[in-house]
């Protein structure tokens, strides 16, 4: 019996390619890709502002609320904290990967790889609490800079208007600090990946033909790396971009694009504005991509 | 390939800088998590004084009976068991039909079962949401797994796809050969070879949803997972000391599956795929 049934199974293939496909097809299509079309079509719906109620009928004036200042000065604000966030984190981890890539020792490169990826795959919230203990007033920075007798100069640069706060814990250098912490290890592996792609032979023929390391790590090794640096940065990017958890725990009242999005569809439950909302780092990270592919990225990838 | 055993490059010294800016990114990675440490048997209960007062024990216990937190863990932990067995089932027949077969939209697949990892947390956590209130489906623990299970599919695809990609053919065909039937092979030879690659993708899929906080924001109701907990308690401290310790908790609980689940897919080189 069982015998027939897989024989009958054997000389049907189509038939298990069904059964194997269908379920996480139908899963995929209906829970998530169903998910974000209903989110498009939220996206043109708006919200009665009398009755509070989702009024189900095609119309772009909730686009139209995305380009008053208040909410175009959120996608800037935002935007502009994952390209700092971004930048921060390549030049963090790029001494680190190159290390690991070219000089650790098989032994010393199994550790390093340890090292880095037990951040990047232990709790996210835990790690975020950790700087909630760091940044505080009463905190170890606050405790460190005493210890320097640089605690003057704290205060100095929490006055400022635009970077400070009443402390490192409620500023947009807490965010920053914050931010740069938890997705460095998503750019510290791929431009590891990416630098031990670098044949050594490359690095020594452009010795033997005259250049120097500096030149040589110029020329010929950047380049190489640079797709690496670009998938890192996509995952930094996007990761900033739709994050609220930080901005909310760190921040002011300024807002970033993921708050918004949590208040309009939560306290005022306008779905509609959220939706349309949520369309900028969707088009702000395709924006990306066709960039990064622009610039070669993808093509050693 | 990444513990090849290579030749140490020709007695090549790193610069003072390069390895002092190495050290500086790793000090910078795990001293935030032995702060964690340190800062669960704090005296202090109203701040994070540093150096902390005083130190003593008496908060782990307490935090262990504390029954809010009781009630986060085991609904997490119920969350996370449920998304990962509907991860491992989905995961496992999507990566063995496109091991095995060439079909239209065959590239897409994995493309599709990215997505949720890829995207910005809260374009999937606000889609999900749309759709679930569209549909006036209750906000409930269904509603939690469904999310979850979402995201986590694609670790336990790319682990198993890996795994099918460099195990050979010839077995399977060896197999049919010797008479076995296809439930045979795939029970005696198939699962056997993909044993490590299930519970390594299984492990970490745990682990994902364990500490998911951003999409299950949207599609939770009222109830709270450990990880929402926690963040509420850091909107509105109330008992800092709890919090200290279950911070410590969390990072004991993830962090052993989390490097065995490197061993057994290191020893064999493979991608655990995805990102947060």
């Amino acid at each position: 019996m069982i015998n027939r049934l897989s024989t009958y199974l054997y000389l049907r293939p189509r038939l298990i390619l069904l059964l194997l496909l269908l379920p996480p097809l139908i899963w995929f299509l209906v829970v998530y890709i169903g998910a974000l079309i209903i989110m498009l079509v939220n996206s043109f719906f708006y919200l009665d502002g009398f009755t509070g109620q989702v009024v189900h009928q095609f119309t772009l004036q909730t686009y139209a609320k995305l380009l008053i200042p208040t909410n175009l000065q959120i996608f800037f604000r935002t935007t502009l904290m994952a390209l700092t966030v971004t930048i921060a984190c390549i030049i963090i981890a790029f001494p680190l990967s190159y290390y690991m890539a070219r000089f650790a020792s098989p032994r010393m490169k199994t550790f390093l790889y340890l090292a880095v990826t037990l951040p990047l795959w232990s709790s996210y919230v835990v790690r975020v609490y950790s700087w909630k203990l760091i940044l505080a007033q009463e905190g170890i920075i606050s405790w460190f800079a005493r210890l320097l007798h640089v605690d003057g100069l704290l205060t100095w640069y929490l006055s400022s208007k635009l970077l400070g706060g009443p402390s490192l814990a409620v500023s947009v250098t807490g965010i920053f600090l914050v931010f740069v912490y938890i997705w460095l290890p998503y750019m510290i592996l791929p431009i590891q990946t990416a630098l031990e792609r670098v044949p050594k032979s490359l690095i020594e023929a452009s010795g033997d033909l005259g250049a120097n390391p500096a030149q040589t790590f110029r020329n010929v090794i950047l380049p190489l790396a640079f797709p690496g640096v670009i998938a890192g940065s996509i995952f930094t990017f996007s990761l900033t971009l739709g994050d609220f958890i930080v901005p909310s725990l760190f921040g002011n009242s300024s807002f970033f694009i993921g708050k918004a999005v949590l208040t309009y569809q939560g306290t005022s439950g306008n779905i509609p504005l959220a939706a349309a909302f949520t369309m900028g780092p969707i088009v702000i990270m395709i924006t990306y991509l066709l960039i990064a592919r622009k610039l070669g990225a993808f093509n050693a990838l | 390939m990444l513990f090849k055993k290579t030749i140490p490059s020709s007695g090549e010294q790193a610069p003072w800088y390069l390895k002092l800016s190495a050290i500086a990114a790793l000090l910078f990675l795990h001293i935030p998590l032995l702060l964690i440490f340190l800062y669960a048997f704090t005296t202090d209960v109203s701040g994070y004084t540093f150096p902390p007062p005083g130190l003593t024990l008496k908060w782990i216990p307490r935090a262990l009976e504390n029954p809010e937190m009781q009630a986060a863990l085991l609904l997490t932990l119920k969350v996370a068991v449920l998304a990962t067995t509907t991860a491992l089932i989905l995961g496992t027949l999507a990566a063995s039909a496109v091991y095995r077969f060439n079909f239209f939209g065959r590239e897409t697949i994995s493309f599709m079962l990215v997505l949720p990892l890829a995207l910005p947390g809260i374009v999937t956590g606000i889609a999900i949401r749309s759709a679930i209130s569209l549909l006036d489906i209750p906000f409930s623990f269904w509603t939690i797994v469904i999310g979850h299970a979402t995201f986590c599919v694609v670790v336990v695809y790319n682990n198993v796809l890996a795994r099918f990609r460099r195990s050979s053919g010839s077995m399977v065909e060896a197999s049919m050969d010797l008479g076995a039937n296809s439930f045979q092979t795939f029970w005696h030879v198939i699962f056997p070879n993909i044993g490590t690659a299930l519970l390594a993708g299984a492990i970490l899929a745990f682990s994902l949803s364990f500490d998911e906080v951003i999409v299950t924001t949207f599609t939770a109701g009222l109830q709270q997972t450990l990880p929402i907990w926690m963040y509420s308690q850091m909107l509105r401290p109330r008992n800092r000391p709890v919090t200290n310790v279950t911070a410590m908790l969390v990072v004991l609980i993830t962090a052993l599956p989390i490097l065995y689940a490197q061993r057994i897919t290191a020893s064999t080189s493979e991608s655990e795929g995805g990102s947060k």
